[in-house]
């Protein structure tokens, strides 16, 4: 496809490519601020607590002090669902914002936090997402009884549950039907390398500026206007994001922090978390445990879908019930199955919040359900791929979203990726069935998993963009986007270079800025090809179709179909010869192209991930050895940034959230014990598995070019193939994530059960 | 984030009130207190070249010699600079980021367009840090292995997973610079 293209589908540079490797790409501590004020955050030592006494007239008594705000002088703002108050006289995990202080030095704010006085009466705290639930355990807020949290989103219809059919009778249709309980509760963090802050500029009586490291400025704005009441004129800036992996759209509380240090001296004031501060106060992936019970015959048809699913969101959510939502419609996108009551719930514990992180939601519930059905397919002795390929969704299928909607799939069916996918992998021959290792090579034994992922946000909110035409025959987009490093600024700036034929030198991107750029909700679900670029191209085409109106009566044409447009010239069809310069009609003038992308669930992209590891049965560790994702793109656009996204992968709390990474919450005193890049495991490039990518491209009907987004599944169907891989090696069902040296060895017989036994798992 | 906690006149510093660090080919002569724009004895190298230089090319992450944001090149080999006080690194000649241009032509360095052509990163941000030590491996190692080149960037924490494009980017370098 791409040889009819100019730009589409060939590797370009990145607009911002030469500013990051030479250092001039200005993240948001490299931003220059004249006037500027540090902000830093006393935190609490208990997980739970009533603050009875603050005094903070030492601290103020410091020189260079400007303020210290307790939750007595906080403005009165609230966010989240439910919304809670941003500094509260209660704490709630260890971490939780005590108070503020603004300094004129980073020094002297730390020294000064160090004067303030806090008598706490300790609370019983409870950690453990069941315990939460029971009766008499201590409840985090008053109004939220069994600390569960109300599900779905105020005022707005929204997916609460997966109850569908009738699921007795789907049981009385299965051949076998398995009763189990996995966790996904190892709450690994996103772990992006620039750490969350933001600088905020306070205007009495109601404007507030803020520059942020967030991808989505307009969301941004969205949720700090709702915070600070609509009175206040929010103005929000993002200019180079150093990775999210879509968590830093939880920035608001440093954000609120700046905004109230602010709004209290009159001055400019940076917040910059310390990267323990990040690891410890900033937002994990939601845990998840699920009980359920699948039906399933012999053909592997799924027939039936029961169980309870408890994510656990730590001590807040903001997002946790979206997540909710769009876990159920990703479950029901990969599971064909007309039999659903999966019921859910939501729990708070005294522990950090969980939020936004690549996979929202259908990630954590996967990597509990493919296991359950597996134990169904093992019963059958059906080949996990065969089911997996059979049950994802196809054309005339459908599924319920996240707004509760029944949508009608109108996509493509994915099997010939996956078996692609499969032939590449050499599926066929590694797989020996279940609990069978690949090979044994003494010690060590060779296994091999796979998993599948979807999601059908893929069309979801609103994107607008302009797109201007200038009378020196340059084009300037008007966009709402802070690059986060998938390129979609760049890939902006390609699909408009591709509908005006223009060189890519001869446009220009604005910053993302919300005082003059449209409404965009924000690269957010792999929604950047489809939504964000489906925005851009209707704005480059009624720019075109704008310029072609003015250019008409020059060039004789009746229509603006008479004309064709390349290197800013525009002649009619009909006679080359007549042509005339962009600049000669634009003269003294602009020409604003205006485009819009409306929600559309109706699709959903797809990635199927094999993965081959080998677990050393002596010691214990696993090591991955080869990945294959499988894939269709319908077309590429940004063939290198594609390849990125899916090495990603790895990442970003995704496939090695099943190898390694967790983040270990201490049950008696709840400190996160790795709260730093040493003791919290990273993969390093020492140990890169192999990983193929199998890219299709079979024309989706999206947009003009046909495309649709993969960049934020890449981590989601990954963590289940190592479960099940490993399991296979050893020959024992593993339960729990990661799949660490002690649980090898436990499942293994060669330790003793040492290891805390969790309720959801085994 | 950074937290001065010593004042003038410590150890580090005895008997001296100015130090000369050459960055990126010039020369600087830093003066030791505590006021803005000097060196305090408890500033690190990467405190200094970010705040005081004005040199931001070079990221601070964990800023506890974790993640190899930091890297520059001192003497021609990569260190941490958030581990290396200023102090300490008087009289040494240090190249950041910022410094690998050709300065006659401004050319970016081999390495730098090998990133740019094979898009080696993805946010960006460890970015600098990957091409120093990178730089810092060419030096030693002018036609690495693959295998030596994943072991010269194993300090180098990059979450979007940027490695496969940076080894790649490497590899290119070092063959166009042969």
């Amino acid at each position: 496809m791409s040889e009819a293209y100019r730009y589409i589908g060939k590797a370009t540079p990145r607009i911002d490519g030469e500013e990051i490797v030479t250092g001039k790409a200005a993240f948001l501590n490299d931003l220059k601020f004249q006037n500027l004020l540090y902000g830093k955050v006393l935190r609490s030592p208990h997980p739970h607590a009533l603050i009875k006494k603050i005094d903070v007239k030492k601290a103020e008594q410091v020189k260079g002090v400007k303020a210290v705000i307790t939750h007595e002088t906080m403005p009165d703002w609230k966010n989240g669902n439910p919304p809670i108050r941003l500094l509260d006289k209660k704490v709630r995990f260890v971490g939780d914002a005590v108070a503020l202080i603004a300094a004129e030095t980073e020094r002297i704010a730390e020294e000064a936090k160090k004067l303030i006085e806090v008598e706490y009466e300790i609370l019983p705290a409870v950690l453990d997402d069941y315990e939460a639930m029971k009766p008499g355990a201590p409840q985090i807020y008053e109004n939220l009884p069994g600390n569960l949290l109300p599900l779905g989103i105020p005022n707005r219809k929204w997916a609460t549950e997966i109850v569908t059919g009738d699921v007795n009778k789907g049981f009385e249709e299965a051949d076998v039907v398995v009763e189990e309980a996995y966790a996904y509760d190892n709450i690994p963090g996103p772990g992006f390398p620039e750490s969350p802050a933001a600088v905020a500029l306070w205007e009495e009586p109601n404007t507030v500026t803020v520059w942020v490291s967030n991808h989505k400025i307009w969301r941004n704005k969205h949720e700090l206007s709702v915070t600070f009441g609509n009175d206040v004129k929010v103005r929000v800036i993002g200019g180079a994001c150093g990775g999210s992996y879509g968590s830093k759209v939880m920035s608001i509380q440093v954000q609120c922090y700046a905004a109230a240090l602010s709004k209290a001296t009159g001055r400019p004031v940076k917040v910059s978390l310390s990267k323990e501060e990040q690891l410890s106060t900033f937002v994990l992936r939601p845990a998840t445990r699920l009980h359920a019970k699948v039906g399933m015959k012999k053909d592997g048809t799924v027939t039936a879908i029961a169980g309870s699913w408890v994510l656990g969101t730590g001590y807040y959510s903001m997002t946790t019930q979206v997540q909710l939502g769009v876990g159920c419609g990703e479950a029901m996108i990969a599971v064909r199955c007309k039999n659903w009551d999966v019921k859910p719930a939501i729990v708070c514990t005294n522990r950090n919040a969980s939020g936004i992180v690549r996979g929202f939601g259908g990630q954590e519930l996967k990597c509990a359900l493919i296991p359950i059905l597996s134990h169904a397919m093992e019963k059958l002795s059906l080949d996990p791929f065969e089911v997996l390929k059979k049950n994802f969704v196809k054309p005339g299928d459908g599924y319920y979203w996240r707004n509760a909607e029944w949508y009608d799939y109108r996509g493509i069916d994915y099997s010939r990726a996956m078996d692609e996918g499969a032939k590449v992998f050499g599926w066929k021959d590694k797989w020996k069935g279940w609990l069978k290792p690949t090979a044994v090579k003494g010690a060590k034994r060779i296994g091999v998993g796979v998993g599948i992922h979807g999601n059908a946000d893929v069309g979801e909110d609103v994107s607008e963009t302009h797109v201007r035409l200038d009378n020196d025959g340059r084009v300037v987009i008007l966009a709402g986007l802070a690059e986060h490093g998938t390129g979609q600024r760049s890939n902006v700036v390609k699909v408009v270079a591709e509908v005006l034929q223009l060189p890519l030198e001869r446009i220009s991107i604005s910053p993302g800025d919300s005082m003059v750029t449209p409404f965009e909700w924000g690269p957010a679900g792999s929604r950047g090809t489809y939504a964000i670029l489906g925005a851009a191209i209707a704005a480059a085409e009624d720019a075109k179709n704008k310029l072609f109106r003015l250019a008409m009566p020059m060039l004789g044409a009746d229509d603006p179909k008479d004309l064709e447009t390349s290197d800013g010239i525009i002649w009619l069809k009909s006679d080359p010869q007549k042509r005339i310069e962009w600049e000669k009609v634009l003269r003294f003038r602009t020409v604003l192209g205006y485009g819009r992308f409306e929600e559309d669930y109706s699709l959903s992209n797809c990635m199927m991930s094999f993965v081959e590891l080998q677990v050393d049965t002596e010691t214990g560790k696993v090591d991955l050895l080869r990945v294959v994702n499988a894939t269709d793109v319908g077309q590429v656009i940004d063939p290198h940034g594609l390849q990125g996204q899916l090495y990603g992968c790895l990442g970003s709390a995704g496939i090695d959230s099943a190898v390694f990474e967790e983040t270990i919450v201490d049950p008696t005193t709840g400190c996160i014990l790795n709260s730093n890049l040493i003791d919290y495991k990273w993969r390093t490039s020492a140990e890169l598995p192999v990983i193929d990518n199998v890219v299709l491209e079979t024309p989706i009907d999206t947009h003009r070019f046909h495309a649709i987004g993969v960049g934020e599944i890449t981590t989601s169907p990954g963590p289940s193939a190592v479960l099940m891989a490993a399991s296979n090696a050893i020959g024992q069902w593993l339960h729990e994530y990661p799949v660490t040296p002690e649980r090898i060895l436990k499942a293994l017989g060669k330790i003793g059960r040492n290891i805390q036994k969790k309720e959801g798992g085994r | 984030m950074y937290s001065r906690e010593e004042k003038p006149g410590s150890m580090a510093c005895a008997g001296k009130s100015i130090i000369g660090l050459t960055v990126n080919g010039q020369l600087y002569k830093l003066e030791i207190g505590a006021e803005a724009g000097k060196v305090d004895p408890s500033d690190t190298l990467s405190f200094t070249l970010r705040e005081t230089l004005g040199l931001t090319g070079t990221k601070e992450s964990c800023d506890s010699g974790a993640c190899g944001a930091c890297t520059v090149l001192m003497e021609g080999k990569a260190v941490l600079s958030c581990m290396l006080l200023t102090v300490e690194c008087d009289g040494k000649s240090i190249v950041t980021i910022e410094g690998l241009r050709n300065p006659q032509t401004g050319e970016l360095d081999i390495l730098q367009q090998a990133f740019i052509d094979h898009t080696a990163f993805q946010c960006g941000f460890c970015t600098p840090g990957m091409i120093m030590s990178a730089k810092a491996l060419l030096n030693e190692n002018p036609s690495p292995t693959e295998e030596e080149v994943k072991m010269a960037l194993s300090g180098n924490f990059c979450r979007c997973i940027s490695h496969y494009q940076v080894i790649e980017a490497v590899m290119d370098a070092a063959k166009k610079g042969r």
